[in-house]
């Protein structure tokens, strides 16, 4: 027992503290984090606007609005960010976590704009129309009236859509950023060992998700303060 | 006919997927005139009722408001519904505002008023409506009647010339249809142009000052309420009337 023990505190000292790998990690962390918060935010922008082409009245907005979703959809994440990284972006000079984080927020956008235009949907006509008959253009409407209402029926979905772009971001190894995925790889390859930083790295995904999964949901039961009775 | 023709449609016509729900409608309603719309379910009498304020496209025909033609591409619609409130069946009232940011909406939001003033004006009209106490309550926490109450006083924040009413009691239980009705009565003695389409016959012969039968799409008859209860001249009205009438 101490044997078996001893075994596990060396190898977690070979996969963490020797040469500081636990640095990587952290690096690591901070990358995904930056690579997650600018492609969500991109995303959710994005989705928005593909949305409102998608439930506009006008054909070519719906045209443009629907390749879009059908070409992000119909191709792999990681074949999007090499075009964008490798192919796209080849000539512009742009730090590395940005362009991938362009790339993961232009993918994202595509399932933010379905989700959104389905928010959007399922708020009752009748909402419009009050909205209208008081005077309010179009836009008013949309954004005093539907848009948050549409915001509390959608966060839950737009939640699952968030924890599934920081995921995704395990990618971005593929053009050479060094993220938690990425990290917990390289110590492998250099120590030899798979169990350790593997699991690690999945614990960190796991932490980060969880803090993120409660925070959110701290945040919905404000947004759902005007549905007590 | 005497007075201020405030509202006027000439020959109004409107289809849904070919089905003809307006077969040309012509009706002048003066300033003050409370006309109460009846008819059987499917007549046309709330599309009429969402031409007059253009959530409907007439196909056809002309609505003209104060003397100026409203459905026209050049015609800023926004402007012209700032001056006819419409009241809901349904209520419609906007479930994430409380009731004082749902009456304050329109008026700050359209410069009407600054929030100041708006929030006055809203506290005036809750006390109109017997709603003061409920200013900072949210609408889910409200009875049919009292939204029906809110809903009339959010229209009435725009200072409107002219108030729709789209079956404002149909969707409300029994014991509540009073309130909202007496709101509606006072709002006709202060002089309010109203249209009101509703199967409320004790508030058409009340309150109404014209009765407008409405069926397959075209005004049947028209007159003083009491008169055409009394005696309907067409044997659609007769027949409609003798169902609803008991």
């Amino acid at each position: 027992m101490t044997e078996w023990w001893a075994d596990v505190v060396d190898t977690f000292a070979r996969c963490f503290l020797k040469d500081d790998r636990y640095l990587l990690l952290l690096k690591g962390i901070g990358i995904t984090i930056k690579v997650s918060l600018l492609a969500a935010l991109l995303g959710i922008i994005i989705g928005f606007l593909i949305a409102i082409c998608n439930l506009s009245n006008k054909k070519f907005l719906n045209i443009i609005g629907k390749v879009y979703t059908d070409v992000i959809r119909g191709t792999p994440s990681v074949t999007q960010l090499m075009i964008i990284y490798f192919v796209i972006f080849a000539t512009v000079n742009w730090e590395k976590w940005i362009i991938a984080a362009i790339a993961f927020g232009i993918n994202s956008g595509a399932y933010v704009s379905e989700i959104i235009r389905a928010g959007i949907l399922s708020i009752d006509k009748g909402q419009t129309e009050a909205g209208r008959s008081l005077g309010l253009n179009a836009k008013q409407t949309m954004m005093e009236i539907v848009v948050p209402q549409a915001v509390k029926n959608i966060f839950p979905a737009m939640c699952n859509e968030f924890i599934t772009l920081i995921k995704e971001t395990a990618i971005v190894g593929y053009v050479g950023l060094m993220d938690i995925q990425k990290a917990g790889d390289f110590i492998k390859s250099a120590t030899y060992e798979a169990f350790m930083p593997l699991i690690g790295t999945a614990i960190i995904y796991f932490v980060l998700i969880k803090i993120l999964t409660l925070a959110l949901a701290k945040y919905e039961d404000h947004l759902r303060k005007s549905d007590k009775r | 006919m005497d007075g201020k023709a405030v509202i006027k449609v000439n020959n109004l016509h409107k289809s849904f997927d070919g089905k003809e729900v307006l077969a040309g409608i012509t009706e002048e309603i003066d300033e003050g005139e409370v006309v109460v719309v009846i008819g059987p379910s499917g007549s046309g009498k709330s599309t009429f009722l969402r031409c007059l304020n253009l959530l409907e496209t007439p196909d056809d025909g002309e609505v003209i408001i104060d003397g100026e033609q409203i459905n026209l591409p050049k015609v800023d619609v926004n402007l012209v519904r700032q001056k006819m409130g419409m009241v809901f069946q349904h209520f419609n009232l906007f479930p994430h505002l409380t009731v004082m940011q749902n009456i304050t909406l329109a008026p700050v939001k359209l410069g009407k008023m600054t929030p100041e003033q708006a929030n006055e004006k809203a506290m005036e009209l809750l006390n109109i409506v017997g709603l003061s106490e409920k200013a900072d309550a949210y609408p889910g926490s409200l009875s049919g009647g009292q939204k029906q109450r809110i809903a009339i006083a959010r229209s009435l924040a725009m200072e409107p010339e002219i108030m729709l009413f789209d079956e404002p009691t149909s969707a409300l239980d029994p014991e509540m249809v009073g309130e909202v009705l007496d709101v509606m009565k006072n709002l006709a003695k202060s002089g309010m142009t109203m249209v009101v389409v509703t199967h409320e016959m004790g508030f058409a012969k009340e309150v109404g000052t014209r009765l407008l039968f409405i069926d397959e799409g075209k005004v049947l008859e028209s007159g003083e309420p009491r008169e055409v209860f009394d005696n309907p001249k067409q044997e659609r009205t007769k027949v409609f009337l003798s169902k609803v009438l008991i």
